[in-house]
C-alpha cells in the first residue's frame, strides 16, 4: 500500500501539487486522472522519488520515502517497476538485453538464468522471438509490452505507469490495460496509473483519483463516477459527446432498475 | 545560468560520476563498447588529418626557412616538434572535441529527453556514473594510442614530401627528425591528451546529462559542449605547458 499525506510541490512560485492525501491499495487498478498539466506526472515523480515534495509524507507500506537515507532509497527502488510514457527502452540494447538489464545490474544469477527469466517475462507479455531486435525495429505497442516485461523482471511490489495508452490505437490500448491489470492481480502489486484515457477509466478504475489544477478533487470507483455530482469531474469525464450519451444511458438503466 | 553555477553543477555531477560503479561487470562491458565507439572509430580521421598536416607543415617550414644561414636539419626538426608538442595532442583533441564530444552529448541528451535516464534512476542505478564514467575511461584509455598514431603518421606525411618533391631531400628530413630530439616531448603530449580526453568526455557528458526539452535542445547541448570543451582544452594547454615545460 502506498499512502500520501498532504503532499505539496512547488516550482518557483507555482504550486503544482496542493496538499494531496490519498492511498493506493495492492492488487487493484489505481488510476490518477486529470487534464494535461494538472500535475499527474509531477505527482508520480514525487511518489517514486524523482522529485522531492516540500511537504508531506509518502509511505510505502509504512516506510516514509522522505525520511529514507540513500541506502534505504536504493533498496526501495529495487521493489519499484516503472512504465514510462514513451517506453524509455535503452536504444543501444536489444529487446532481450533491455529486459535482462535490471537482472544484470541487481541479481546474482548466472547468464543462463538471467536470460531465461527475461524470456519468461517476454512470454508473459505475449512477445516471442523478438529478443534479438532493437527497440527501433518494433512497433509502439510492442515497445510498451517490452517495457512492461522489463518493469516486472525483478518482481516489483510497486508498479507505476505514466499514460500507458498514449500514442496507441484503441485496440492495442486495451491489450496494454488488460496486461497491466492481470499482472497487478497476479503478483498483488500496488499499481498506480496516470491516464486520461476514458476507456481505461470506465473499464478498469477500481480506485480513481481525480486531480484538478494540482488539487485532489474527487476520489472513488468507476461505478460512482457516473453518478457523481462533482462539476469539475463531470466537465472532465463527460467532455466528449460519446461519454455524455453513455452516462445518460447508464443513468436511464439505473432508474429503470430502481 | 551563470558560469559559476555551471562549474558548480559540473563539479557535483563529477562527484556522482567518479565513484565506484554499481556493477563492475556491466561498467567494464560499457568501457569496451565506448573504446570502440569513441576511440577506434576516430582512428581513420586522425590518420587522414595527421598525414596531410604533417605534409603541409613540412612544405610550409621548408618554404619559410629558405635561408642559407639556417642548418639543413631545420625543416625536419621543426616539423617533428610541432607535431610532438602541439599538433598531435592539442589540435587533434580539438578535432576529437568536435567528433567525440558532440557524439557523447547528443547520445546522453537523447537518453535524457526520452526518459531513459529516468528509467535508470528509478531502477536505482547511479545513471551519471553508469553512463558517463565508461565514456571518460574509454576515451582516456584510448587517447594515447591516437596521439602516437597521429605523431607517426604526421611524420610519415612529411617524409612523403621529401620523397615526392624536390623541396627537401630525404636524408635532410630524416636527419632533422633525429636532431635535438627530446623524448620527454612525447610524454608531455600524452599527458596533455589524457587531460584533454577527460575534459572532452566529462564536459560533453555534463551537457548531455542536463538537457531539458526536446531534440532542438539536444542539438544545442551538443554544440555548446563542443565550444566549451574546445575553450577548456586551450586553457588547459596554457596551464599544462607552463607546468610541464617551463
Ligand atoms: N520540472 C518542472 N519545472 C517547472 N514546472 C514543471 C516541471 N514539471 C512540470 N511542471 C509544471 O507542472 C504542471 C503539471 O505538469 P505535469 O505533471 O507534467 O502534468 P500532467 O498532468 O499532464 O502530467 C505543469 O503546469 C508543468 O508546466
Ligand atoms: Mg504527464
Amino acid at each position: 500500500m502506498i499512502e500520501l499525506k498532504s503532499v505539496s510541490k512547488t516550482f518557483d512560485d507555482k504550486e503544482v501539487l496542493k496538499s494531496i492525501s490519498t492511498s493506493f491499495l495492492p492488487g487493484q487498478t489505481n488510476l490518477v486522472i486529470g487534464q494535461s498539466g494538472s500535475g499527474k506526472t509531477v505527482l508520480m515523480k514525487c511518489i517514486i522519488g524523482l522529485m522531492t515534495p516540500e511537504k508531506g509524507e509518502i509511505n510505502y507500506d509504512g516506510r516514509n520515502l522522505l525520511n529514507m537515507n540513500r541506502q534505504e532509497t536504493k533498496m526501495l527502488r529495487r521493489e519499484i517497476g516503472m512504465l514510462f510514457q514513451n517506453s524509455a527502452l535503452f536504444d543501444s540494447l536489444t529487446v532481450l538485453e533491455n529486459v535482462m538489464f535490471p537482472l544484470n545490474m541487481f541479481s546474482n544469477m548466472r547468464y543462463k538464468e538471467r536470460a531465461e527469466r527475461a524470456l519468461s517475462c517476454l512470454d508473459r507479455v505475449n512477445l516471442h522471438d523478438i529478443g534479438h531486435l532493437s527497440p527501433a525495429e518494433i512497433s509502439g505497442g510492442m515497445k510498451k509490452r517490452v517495457a512492461i516485461a522489463r518493469a516486472i523482471t525483478l518482481k516489483p511490489k510497486y508498479l507505476f505507469c505514466d499514460e500507458p495508452n498514449s500514442g496507441l490505437d484503441p485496440k492495442t490500448s486495451i491489450v496494454i490495460d488488460q496486461l497491466i491489470k492481470e499482472i497487478t492481480q497476479e503478483y498483488n502489486i500496488t499499481t498506480i496509473i496516470n491516464t486520461h484515457d476514458m476507456n481505461s477509466v470506465m473499464e478498469n478504475g477500481d480506485n480513481i483519483v481525480f486531480i484538478h489544477e494540482g488539487k485532489l478533487e474527487w476520489n472513488g470507483s468507476k461505478d460512482k463516477i457516473i453518478t457523481s455530482s462533482n462539476k469539475k469531474l463531470n466537465d472532465f469525464i463527460f467532455a466528449s459527446n460519446l461519454f455524455k450519451k453513455v452516462k445518460n444511458i447508464e443513468i436511464g438503466l439505473m432508474e429503470d432498475e430502481g | 545560468m551563470s558560469a559559476l553555477n555551471k562549474v558548480g553543477e559540473y563539479t557535483l555531477l563529477m562527484q556522482k560520476v567518479l565513484t565506484r560503479p554499481d556493477r563492475f561487470r556491466e561498467t567494464c562491458k560499457q568501457i569496451v563498447r565506448e573504446m570502440n565507439n569513441l576511440g577506434v572509430s576516430s582512428i581513420i580521421i586522425v590518420l587522414i588529418i595527421s598525414f596531410f598536416i604533417g605534409a603541409v607543415i613540412t612544405i610550409q617550414i621548408r618554404l619559410r626557412v629558405d635561408n642559407p644561414m639556417l642548418p639543413k636539419y631545420t625543416t625536419g626538426l621543426v616539423t617533428r616538434d610541432i607535431l610532438l608538442l602541439e599538433f598531435s595532442s592539442t589540435i587533434m583533441c580539438l578535432l576529437l572535441a568536435g567528433k567525440v564530444g558532440s557524439n557523447i552529448a547528443s547520445e546522453i541528451g537523447t537518453m535524457r529527453i526520452t526518459e531513459q535516464i529516468d528509467a535508470l534512476d528509478i531502477m536505482g542505478v547511479n545513471s551519471a556514473n553508469f553512463l558517463i564514467l565508461p565514456k571518460i575511461v574509454g576515451l582516456v584509455l584510448f587517447s594515447p594510442i591516437l596521439v602516437i598514431f597521429s605523431m607517426i603518421i604526421g611524420i610519415v606525411g612529411g617524409y612523403m614530401v621529401s620523397i615526392f618533391t624536390d623541396l627537401i631531400t630525404t636524408d635532410n628530413y630524416l636527419y632533422g627528425l633525429q636532431t635535438f630530439f627530446v623524448p620527454f616531448y612525447i610524454k608531455y603530449s600524452i599527458i596533455k591528451t589524457l587531460v584533454y580526453s577527460f575534459l572532452i568526455a566529462s564536459i560533453a557528458g555534463y551537457y548531455g546529462y542536463y538537457v531539458k526539452g526536446g531534440s532542438l535542445e539536444v542539438g544545442k547541448a551538443s554544440t555548446d559542449s563542443v565550444v566549451m570543451s574546445s575553450i577548456t582544452i586551450l586553457i588547459a594547454d596554457l596551464v599544462l605547458t607552463q607546468l610541464l615545460l617551463t
